[in-house]
């Protein structure tokens, strides 16, 4: 048992560093490093734009998308080596979130379904961040029940005419491609009938509504569509085999490990440290002490089941469900700690103003934002069925529409 | 990064999980359950035989030389068959004790004797309700004898030896506190067995009356030595309440997949399904815990003392977790004697309490990672 590096190991996590400290847009580390969930601001800057230049700079490098193949502009490494850049990035890393839909998810599915000069065309500027895409598969009537959506695609001539709406789309208020999710046959049950496209977000018809979020911030929209037309030649995968086409792309989601889940206790510990209570230190409290050691070995139980993954895949095996623990840990943590971070500042613990709040209202944000993290990219109680059916094998929940055609599918729970 | 056991460790797990199924099936459990016997002598010469006892005792001190990863390995079989013998108080406390602070004539004396199964051993420490502090030890030690009362002190009653936390000085400071090692069976000790929460792991009262007792490591060094001592068990206590947490996961699941209700497996039904992987979640940030402290315990590292201390909390939460929930998932049959549940049950609140309670190691563990912090 050890945490060395193999010789190969080494070598890369050398260069990587090496060309990390010399390329890095330091002059945003300390700020990058304080951030936390629901509030990235780097000060006189757009993050946007700082964002695609980071990520232009490390595709010019070799440094994008690690574990694509260097023809669509990756770099052909080994899922360690995708850890062990992740951990020299560090601070850095949080630069990436815009292009984490695009490379985790709607790449590794056009890799897997779209034509060879199609892949050639589009993915190298996708890995280098000139292009961003986004995912479109929520829909108002189809969250969890991903397979429950309404969105149609109607063929017409060699192409598609798309009509409906998704919702929760991150990032399709500044992306350039999605990948989409329709139904194109509403006569058999649902996951038979739905097929994949992928299309441009700038075609006549889509329309992308910004959603404000309880945080008052707007990462995720609503995308109309109103006869948008696709080329069949943009379409992914067999007509009606979208579901087998999207569960590559939900693979690809929760392979994604070792991207470090945030559990807001560090920023807690440190807080705890600083802030000063009636009778002294609030770290010299009894009842705070018992807080955090709760907080810390689950913090800590988190780091070190994804260092088992990591082991792991530094041997060659693949991560399973069982990674699921990551995010539903992590998810209520952040928001279990927001709320007691507020606690301890008593009745001041309302305020969020950055001048006002208590380390600027990191944990305001922080409380406002998490609610979010327990239902993104599944929710808890999905994340518990995962766990529960594939690693503990108990019986699937019953879908008592899995064999109905969708029309016939009600769609009012009380008429 | 390897941040797992080794093949050959995961053979021996294998090998002491297929041993331990044999020798120490719930029928043998329940056999010290029932008080037909203070402990399962059979199975404790057998682990003699494995080599178990000793596989971290060198090989020179008559164990098998083999290290605290592979005592790590053993010890979550043993809470995974939760075993009925004094495996813990013998092994993690009595002969760590001796690997700390032990003079050669006592290493010569003691260990063999504990890898072979001849001699149980145990560490006399509480004086009554409290977490462990210097200050609490009141047990005078002077010219080479003890008086006072320790209880409760596990598998008490069956010990051969202990290791007795004595005060030796008045300055108000840990370097009042010196360890003792006293031969129980040499007279001048009083034992009267208590009745306990788990009947399997025994407590008992000892009073020592003029008892002949010879220094156990410097005198003063008693608290630094034992802070130690503490942590090291902590780690090794851990993997036998991973090992139990695991154990009541699968008995939970097993019967979630067997037992019929509304017409379908009760497993099948999301509340209890979510039941379920919340035991995993827990057992498994344990495990994963355990495991970082299973490498600071068997490298020194200087991480020891906060790794073992979030183990021992992250364990002792697991454990507790997962064997009330196993009864939950049961039902009714759950809470009977004949269902084995609340043999585990009793094992967590107990194993919770042995080295201080969770709210002691709490505190520690936020006090450690202060001290890293400012250093």
């Amino acid at each position: 048992m050890n945490f060395d590096d193999t010789p190969q190991e080494a070598a890369f996590r050398a260069e990587a560093k090496a060309w990390i400290t010399a390329n890095a847009p330091k002059q945003y580390e300390e700020e990058l490093r304080k951030s936390s969930l629901g509030r990235t601001v780097l000060k006189g800057a757009n993050i946007l734009e700082v964002a695609k230049a980071w990520q232009k700079k490390k595709a010019d490098a070799g440094w994008a998308c690690l574990h694509w193949p260097k023809e669509y502009g990756g770099r052909g490494s080994s899922p360690i080596e995708r850890v062990i850049w992740q951990q020299e990035e560090g601070p850095f890393g949080k630069l990436s979130g815009m292009f984490i839909i695009g490379h985790g998810m709607c790449g590794p599915t056009m890799m897997a379904f779209a034509g060879e000069e199609q892949k050639r065309k589009y993915l190298p500027p996708l890995a280098s961040g000139e292009k961003v895409w986004c995912q479109l598969f929520s829909e108002p009537a189809g969250g969890s029940d991903v397979a429950g959506l309404r969105t149609r695609a109607e063929k017409k001539g060699d192409d598609w005419i798309i009509n409906g709406q998704k919702i929760w789309t991150s990032g399709a208020h500044y992306s350039d491609y999605g990948i989409l999710l329709t139904r194109t046959d509403p006569t058999v049950p649902k996951h038979k009938g739905l097929t994949m496209f992928f299309l441009d977000m700038k075609s006549r018809g889509v329309e992308v509504r910004p959603i404000k979020q309880a945080s008052g911030q707007s990462d995720f929209n609503e995308v109309y569509f109103t006869d948008v037309k696709i080329p069949d030649s943009q379409r992914l995968g067999a007509v009606n085999d979208g579901w087998n086409v999207s569960l590559t792309t939900l693979m690809n989601e929760r392979m994604s490990i070792g991207a470090g889940v945030s559990t807001g206790f560090p920023e807690l510990f440190d807080f705890c440290n600083s802030l000063m209570l009636e009778d002294g230190p609030a770290i010299e409290d009894r009842s705070v002490r018992s807080r955090l050691a709760n907080y810390a070995v689950k913090a800590s139980g988190l780091r070190y089941t994804s260092m088992r993954a990591i082991s792991a895949l530094s041997k060659g095996e693949r991560p399973g469900p069982e990674n699921s623990i990551g995010k539903l840990v992590a998810g209520s943590m952040v928001q279990e700690v927001a709320m007691y971070a507020l606690d301890l500042q008593g009745a001041a613990g309302v305020l969020s103003g950055p001048e006002d709040a208590e380390v600027a209202g990191k944990f305001q944000a922080m409380l406002l934002r998490a609610p979010g993290t327990r239902v993104e990219g599944g929710t808890d109680e999905i994340m518990r069925n995962i766990i529960a059916e594939r690693v503990l094998g108990l019986p699937g929940d019953i879908r008592v529409d899995k064999d109905v055609p969708f029309n016939k599918i009600p769609t009012k729970g009380r008429a | 990064m390897n941040f797992d056991f080794s093949d050959e460790q995961k053979q021996m797990r294998d090998e002491a999980r297929k041993f331990l199924a044999e020798k120490c099936p719930p029928k043998a459990v329940r056999e010290v359950l029932d008080g037909k016997a203070p402990y399962d002598k059979a199975l404790w010469k057998g682990l003699a035989e494995m080599g178990f006892l000793g596989v971290a005792i060198p090989e020179k001190f008559g164990g098998a030389g083999a290290g605290h990863l592979e005592l790590c390995v053993i010890a979550e079989e043993m809470g995974r068959a939760n075993a009925p013998v004094p495996f813990s108080s013998t092994v993690y406390l009595a002969a760590e004790a001796l690997l700390l602070a032990g003079s050669d004539a006592q290493k010569q004396k003691w260990l063999p004797k504990i890898a072979s199964g001849e001699a149980i051993g145990t560490l006399a420490l509480f004086e009554g309700k409290g977490n462990p502090s210097p200050k609490a030890i009141k047990l005078q030690a002077s010219g080479g004898t003890l008086n006072g009362v320790k209880k409760p002190v596990p598998d008490g009653a069956i010990a051969d030896f202990a290791v007795v936390a004595a005060r030796t000085g008045s300055t108000g400071r840990d370097a009042d506190i010196s360890l003792f090692l006293v031969d129980l069976k040499a007279g001048g000790v009083e034992v009267k067995e208590l009745t306990n929460v788990d009947p399997t792991r025994g407590q008992a009262e000892l009073t020592f009356k003029n008892a002949k007792a010879e220094p156990l490591g410097a005198a003063g060094d008693g608290w630094s030595i034992l802070t130690q001592m503490l942590d090291r068990a902590a780690v090794l206590l851990a993997f036998e309440q991973v090992g139990g947490s695991d154990r009541a996961l699968e008995m939970g699941r097993d019967y979630a997949l067997d037992r019929i209700a509304f017409g379908r497996p009760i497993g099948s039904f999301q509340a209890v399904k979510h039941i379920l992987a919340d035991m995993y979640v827990s057992a498994t940030l344990a495990r994963s815990n355990c495991y970082y402290g299973a490498w600071a315990l068997s490298t020194n590292a200087s991480e020891l003392p906060e790794a073992a201390a979030a183990a021992r909390i992250s364990a002792t939460q697991a454990f507790q977790h997962c064997s009330k929930n196993n009864i939950q998932v049961h039902g009714g049959m759950g809470f009977t004697w004949e269902f084995d549940c609340h043999m585990y049950y009793r094992r967590a609140n107990t194993t919770a309490l042995m080295l201080g309670s969770l709210s002691y190691w709490e505190d520690q563990l936020i006090d450690r990672m202060r001290k890293k912090n400012a250093a």
